[in-house]
């Protein structure tokens, strides 16, 4: 393949056919839907947090959207699982900041292990929201947001 | 090349190769790859002769119309209103003060919402729109009812994205004030039957405006043939400058509305008082207009006019042929939209990579077309789908770029699969 840029590699393309984590949680402890207006992307998170231990015990998604979207929200829910919430923030904010190219995994410090991938987003300005949805979302359910999370 | 086989090209009128000279910016390269521009119904690009005319103008014959006593503002007033000319004789409006300029479509609609609208429509009243509009043609439409009492009403479509004319008319009754409608849908390129629409309107004694946004740039227009009483077009999508536009209305109905935005020019005398307006269509252009994206209207106009709108449109349906064969025979991509009448747009699926993903990919092989739902929500609604991919085509795209785009296509399925 000619596509040579850091868009579509094969991760990406492998959690877009078969997403982790692709289904509802029955009893959620949060949940949020979010949508990102310019493209439609319409996604919602579940959570099942056990709030004692401060820990994220479950995590899923389901919902429509491109390739990045999917990638990037089945890519959380893995790396999230299991994760305190306090850790889960600061991935939160230190993904937020990668893919609006504020921080660069190569030369400074991170917890993004392989979420560091989506790099590469931050030289497509229009697709950034598309890899920070799932993100959004999941901070707004645990924020308890009732309203829709929106990129906009 | 296909062409000899389907004998396309030959049967054109228009020297594509020499035509594409006239666009400065078809022959830059993206992604190192030749630009393949297939976002004609988003935005059209400009002729060097619009570039050329409008840094002529500024640079040489600026000045504010209607307002200074001098040369300088003379002479712009002069060539402002010869272009508003140009306009009248494009949509065949029998006198150029029919004509008033807007930012584009968007306000021009606006402007008859809020103008006409909000003078005539009442409670109870009801307004018809179809289910394929552009976000542009609902919105003003809902804000009014709303505030109003009035009620929306909506012509469905039929599974080619046709409208059904019988559903057409069992909505309209003696409550119906107004009917909207797109001439062509920008998400689907169906070619709306106006005439039929208008004359059915007019009997059920509604007004019809026709938002010829998609229309304008691809087929003759005559707004008196019609009959209808408004039309309303953009600039930047007929080879003009961006932040122009207008609204063609039957100067009773101008007459009979009052001024959208206020201030100054469109006024006849103020006092602390009282103010009384100017006449149409200075009663509708308060402020310093965009002077030079007017002028540069009027030279594409020329433009196209000298090309010819029925070359255009013929060449243009020939590329749709040829377009709708070619990716009709790509195994997992549906077609959305197959109206008998039906401009040269293509709005499609693949089964295996969502539209946003098929438009970066394809940008990658320098080809741009527009992936998302072209802010035409309720359309992608009606046929079950998220978004789109658009290819929108114009008489300066060939068909080599369609094998293009139909190469780089079954490229993002090989890998998405």
């Amino acid at each position: 393949m000619s596509y040579d840029n850091e868009l579509y590699q094969q991760v990406i393309l492998d959690h877009n056919r078969n997403p982790k984590n692709f289904r509802e949680i029955k009893n959620a402890t949060h949940h949020c839907h979010g949508i990102n207006p310019l493209c439609g992307d319409d996604m919602t998170v579940y959570m099942e947090v056990d709030s004692e231990q401060g820990v994220i015990r479950d995590i899923s998604f389901v919902g429509t959207g491109c390739a990045i979207s999917k990638a990037s929200s089945s890519m959380m829910t893995a790396y999230l699982k299991g994760r305190s919430l306090e850790e889960s923030r600061v991935i939160f904010d230190e993904f937020h900041k990668m893919v609006l190219g504020e921080l660069d995994p190569e030369k400074q410090e991170h917890h993004l292990g392989k979420l560091k991938l989506f790099r590469g987003i931050r030289d497509y300005p229009s697709r950034t929201k598309c890899a920070s949805l799932a993100w959004h979302t999941m901070i707004g359910a645990l924020d308890k947001k009732t309203e829709e999370i929106s990129t906009e | 090349m296909p062409d000899s086989n389907t004998g396309l090209a030959t049967k054109s009128a228009l020297d594509i190769e020499k035509v594409r000279q006239d666009f400065p910016v078809l022959s830059q390269t993206v992604h190192g790859k030749p630009l393949v521009y297939l976002d004609n119904a988003a935005t059209t690009h400009k002729p060097q002769c619009v570039i050329e005319r409008v840094r002529e103008f500024d640079a040489e014959q600026y000045g504010t119309v209607r307002r200074g006593s001098y040369k300088m503002s003379e002479q712009a007033t002069l060539l402002y209103e010869e272009a508003r000319q140009k306009v009248a004789d494009f949509v065949g409006a029998p006198d150029r003060k029919e004509i008033v300029f807007t930012s584009g479509t968007t306000q021009a609609i606006n402007l008859v919402a809020y103008s006409y609208g909000r003078k005539f429509v009442n409670a109870g009243d009801e307004i018809i729109i179809s289910n394929i509009e552009h976000h542009a043609n609902i919105v003003p439409w809902q804000v009014l009812c709303e505030e109003k009492g009035a009620r929306l009403r909506v012509i469905p479509v039929n599974d080619d994205g046709e409208l059904i004319m019988e559903e057409y008319e069992k909505l309209l009754n003696e409550k119906t004030r107004l009917v909207a409608v797109n001439h062509i849908s920008n998400a689907l390129g169906t070619i709306n039957p106006v005439k039929e629409i208008i004359r059915k309107g007019h009997d059920a004694g509604a007004k019809v405006l026709i938002d010829g946004a998609q229309s304008s740039p691809h087929m003759k227009i005559d707004v008196k043939d019609l009959d209808c009483d408004f039309y309303t077009f953009s600039g930047h999508k007929m080879y003009a400058p961006s932040g122009i536009g207008g609204v063609y209305g039957k100067m009773d109905l101008w007459e009979s509305m009052g001024p959208y935005v206020t201030g100054g020019d469109m006024i006849l005398q103020v006092t602390l008082e009282k103010t009384t307006y100017a006449k149409p269509p200075a009663r509708f252009e308060a402020g310093t207009p965009p002077i030079t994206q007017v002028i540069g209207l009027g030279t594409a106009i020329d433009y196209i006019t000298e090309i010819g709108l029925d070359n255009i449109f013929e060449y243009e349906m020939s590329l749709l042929d040829y377009a709708t064969r070619l990716l009709g025979e790509i195994d997992g991509l549906r077609i959305i939209g197959n109206a008998r009448e039906k401009a040269s747009i293509i709005s499609f699926v693949l089964d295996v990579a969502h539209p946003h993903d098929v438009s970066s990919m394809l940008d990658q092989d320098g080809i741009a077309v527009r992936g998302g739902h072209h802010c035409a929500q309720p359309t992608m609604i009606r046929f079950g789908v998220p978004a789109t991919t658009r290819a929108s085509m114009a008489f300066y795209n060939k068909y080599e770029e369609l094998d293009a785009l139909a190469e780089s296509i079954r490229k993002v399925i090989k890998l998405f699969s």
